[in-house]
């Protein structure tokens, strides 16, 4: 057990160590600065500018403009996903023969990649050729990620920005998040997860035969170029079905830490990036411990709840107490190699970030372990969150912690000597909100219809519920993890597909609470953007509140907390803690 | 607006080709260069045939054969299968160790079938190796041996499941335990640096070096 909390430790060291390079580079990325690949990247940098006809520099943006582009940017995304999502019978890189699976369920898959959610109602093994796979969902994992990240970037300048309405040009934003940040890190992380065993190929299946006489079949694919950014987009969607449990996805122990690294090395980093931007790095850091301490508590509970089995293995009369060269625990959906430690901690790098990715099931979670990733997704994944989605939001609850803490010091809230007025508070008060809204409507209208109950694989019972709180709470949060016995596509065992279909509510619903989850809250947050821009510094003095010391950090936590529990504490109720205060079986 | 529309149709179609085809397509004649094993699926060979992966699980259960000498069939009219008591067994898996459809047992902390599941597997497991290991009670029974993996297809045990093991192989085999023992440790993946993850014996590696070391008549 100490072992496994110097995993953990050892986890956070490293990580926190990287925080200021990365932030550093991203914030020079950011402001137009020469860094260390410019001489490489940068020619490069100025040919799709002119391929893509921007004038970078001369083509400021105000918030409109930096929201239309993302929209219209956001729309080609979907219809090319759809468009290449349906035509799989006649692309080319498919071996496994798949046709392509039904309109709904490829509905919802577009929805899911697009709006950087991986939601995945299919399993990629055995649904989408590698050309689908590669042209299609990774491309968008790519550009997604990229989207959250130029919005902060833009709220970030409007938070600054003292005179002028500009925030920034969205075209030359992606195009610098990409060639700067995300492909040189997913060249080198790609090599090297390949180096340590995840696949690279565009083979068929391998069919080999076993010591024992049978057959297995192994399936293949270009996975290690999808991985890394599934993993640094915050994006998670799997390559194979089991994600990152799938050896062929993370082979060892190493690429596990490596691979939760990539998921939060961003939006940790970005709190970094945001001090430097803003002129204060104390700023940055009251944010990132904040959100510190609200994962560090996520995984302390997971990670005890999980030394213990479950309830219903311990009614079987398993004793799941460790022993010489037994873990013990709940090793119910966990893989030997990342054993009880691995798994819980990445339970919750996976869903206090955004990404979703799992290198174990969640539906075989002990009750009190699952309802840690049911209270990272209830906090609308401000702690850390996605990336550049996740300090966005974060700096809504932060704008909402001004503005409260104003009120009680009865003085005009100010956030780095910017007047928060009406017209913010009701912004982020929308923004805030809307992805709770989302939640609640829909998770409350799968769970009292009959079209939505088909979903269920648990049963009519607390994990039942939980699978469908679930389901709308990660789609709703872009985070893309699920209680898998949820589904909405029915694959009989046929090849290519023949006789697939999908179940049209659930995949629909959620598709639409996907987009609307995104892209909603991105329109509020560039509109508070715009309305910082420009607006006069006043300089701060004896009565301004402070926005960089422990007081306000304990303010921001309790916000963050207090906003997550209202809404969904009745419902947690009826699902994970029923499941952790009971030892009856269902 | 107009602007917007040209610029994002060409984004998307540039972006497609680079980020959706160059770029994989780069790691991919990087990877088969460079790493060649790994990139292909990290493929064991014996005698020259490919029985294998090391890094992906495989059952060692046989049909059982009846009295008739013909396979036995369960009500649906599958195959019944059976471990193979010379071989080390791997963990109980949702997916009967498939490599190319995989998925979660889903198999949820309260439920009724989790209990009698978990049951089913002590059961099974005093079994095969009580006869071996007189000392084996069901609370010696380590926990990976008696749930399903996340993978389907987990290449390893634990290293207490692989010395419960170890008796069986060693009557079955003929062979000193001792030797056993150390077949395990040599197959025996340890923490990254003795910090990451957890010790595993990978049971592939393992079963292929009994079979060279102690061949089956």
């Amino acid at each position: 057990m100490a072992q496994g909390w110097l995993q953990i430790a050892v986890f956070v060291v490293v990580l926190v160590a990287l925080i200021k390079p990365v932030g550093i580079y991203m914030s020079r990325v950011f402001t137009n600065q020469r860094v260390f690949l410019t001489p490489v990247v940068g020619p490069i940098e100025r040919l799709t500018y002119r391929v893509l006809r921007v004038r970078p520099g001369d083509e400021g943006q105000d918030w409109k403009a930096y929201a239309r582009s993302v929209i219209v940017f956001s729309l080609f995304s979907w219809l090319a996903l759809y468009l290449i999502l349906r035509t799989q019978g006649i692309q080319p890189l498919n071996p496994g023969g798949f046709h392509s699976a039904p309109w709904d369920v490829s509905f919802n898959t577009t929805s899911s990649f697009v709006t950087n959610t991986n939601w995945q109602y299919y399993g990629g093994e055995t649904t989408l050729t590698y050309f689908a796979q590669m042209a299609g969902l990774a491309v968008q994992n790519f550009v997604s990620a990229g989207v959250g990240i130029v919005v902060v970037i833009a709220l970030i300048r409007g938070i600054v920005a003292r005179s002028g309405r500009e925030l920034g040009n969205f075209w030359q934003d992606l195009v610098r998040t990409l060639l700067y940040i995300l492909v040189p890190i997913s060249i080198i992380g790609a090599l090297f997860l390949v180096s340590q065993g995840v696949i690279q190929n565009l083979s068929d299946s391998t069919v080999v035969h076993t010591l024992t006489g049978g057959n297995q079949i192994l399936a293949q694919g270009p996975v290690a170029s999808q991985e890394v950014i599934k993993e640094l987009g915050t994006n998670g969607g799997g390559f194979f079905n089991v994600n990152s449990a799938y050896p062929f996805e993370n082979a060892s122990t190493l690429t596990n830490f490596f691979e939760m690294l990539l998921i939060l090395i961003i939006p940790a980093s970005l709190t970094y990036t945001y001090g430097r931007m803003v002129g204060s790095q104390r700023q940055g850091w009251a944010i990132f411990s904040a959100m510190f301490v609200l994962f560090i508590a996520g995984v302390a509970v997971v990670y005890m709840a999980e030394q213990h089995g479950t309830v219903a293995q311990h009614a079987a009369g398993l004793h799941t107490h460790a022993f010489n060269g037994s873990t013990g625990g709940n090793m119910e959906g966990k893989d030997q190699r990342f054993g009880v430690t691995g798994t819980s901690l990445w339970a919750a790098v996976t869903t206090v970030t955004s990404c979703g990715a799992v290198n174990g099931a969640f539906e075989s979670l002990t009750g009190l372990g699952q309802a840690v990733p049911f209270a990272n997704l209830s906090f609308s994944e401000v702690v850390f969150g996605g990336v550049g989605t996740g300090l966005y939001s974060m700096l809504l609850y932060v704008l909402l912690a001004v503005f409260i803490g104003g009120l009680m010091v009865g003085r005009t809230p100010e956030y780095l000597g910017k007047k928060i007025q009406a017209r913010e508070i009701k912004l982020v008060s929308l923004g805030v909100l809307v992805t709770p809204l989302a939640v609640l409507l829909s998770s409350g209208i799968a769970s009292a219809t009959r079209a939505g109950t088909r979903s269920i694989y648990a049963g009519i019972n607390p994990q039942g519920f939980s699978e469908t709180l679930y389901a709308y709470l990660s789609q709703a949060n872009n985070n893309g993890s699920a209680l898998a016995g949820y589904t909405g596509f029915i694959q009989p065992n046929a090849p290519g597909n023949v006789g697939a279909y999908g179940i049209s509510f659930a995949d629909i619903l959620g598709g639409v609470v996907m987009v609307g989850a995104r892209f909603l809250p991105i329109l509020f947050v560039l509109a508070v953007a715009g309305a910082l821009a420009g607006k006069k510094v006043s300089p701060a003095g004896l009565g301004t509140m402070r926005t960089d010391n422990p007081t306000f950090v304990f303010l921001l936590i309790g916000i963050v907390i207090l906003v997550g529990a209202l809404t969904f504490f009745p419902a947690l109720l009826l699902g994970p803690v029923v499941q952790s205060l009971t030892t009856r079986l269902f | 607006m107009k602007k917007d529309l040209t610029t994002g149709l060409i984004a998307i179609v540039v972006m497609t080709v680079f980020l959706g085809l160059v770029y994989p397509l780069a790691i991919t004649g990087i990877s088969q260069v460079v790493f060649p094993g790994n990139a292909n699926g990290s493929l064991v060979k014996v005698d020259g045939k490919v029985v294998g992966s090391s890094l992906i699980g495989q059952s060692f259960s046989e049909p059982e054969i009846g009295k008739n000498g013909k396979p036995v069939l369960d009500e649906e009219g599958e195959e019944v299968l059976v471990p193979n008591p010379a071989y080390f067994q791997p963990r109980p898996s949702a997916t009967g160790y498939s490599g190319n459809v995989t998925y979660f047992g889903n198999v949820s902390p309260n439920s009724v079938g989790a209990r009698e599941e978990v049951r089913e597997y002590m059961k099974e497991y005093l079994h095969l190796e009580k006869p071996f290991d007189k000392s084996l009670t069901s609370e010696g029974i380590p926990v990976d041996a008696v749930t399903q993996s996340a993978s389907g297809v987990d290449p390893h045990i634990s290293q207490a499941n692989a010395r419960i093991q170890a008796h069986r192989i060693a009557a079955v085999r003929h062979i000193p335990l001792t030797q056993v023992e150390d077949l395990i440790s040599a197959n025996t993946d340890g923490r990254f640096l003795g910090l990451l993850g957890e010790p595993g014996v990978n049971v592939l590696e393992l079963n292929i070096a009994l079979d060279k070391e102690a061949p089956l008549k």
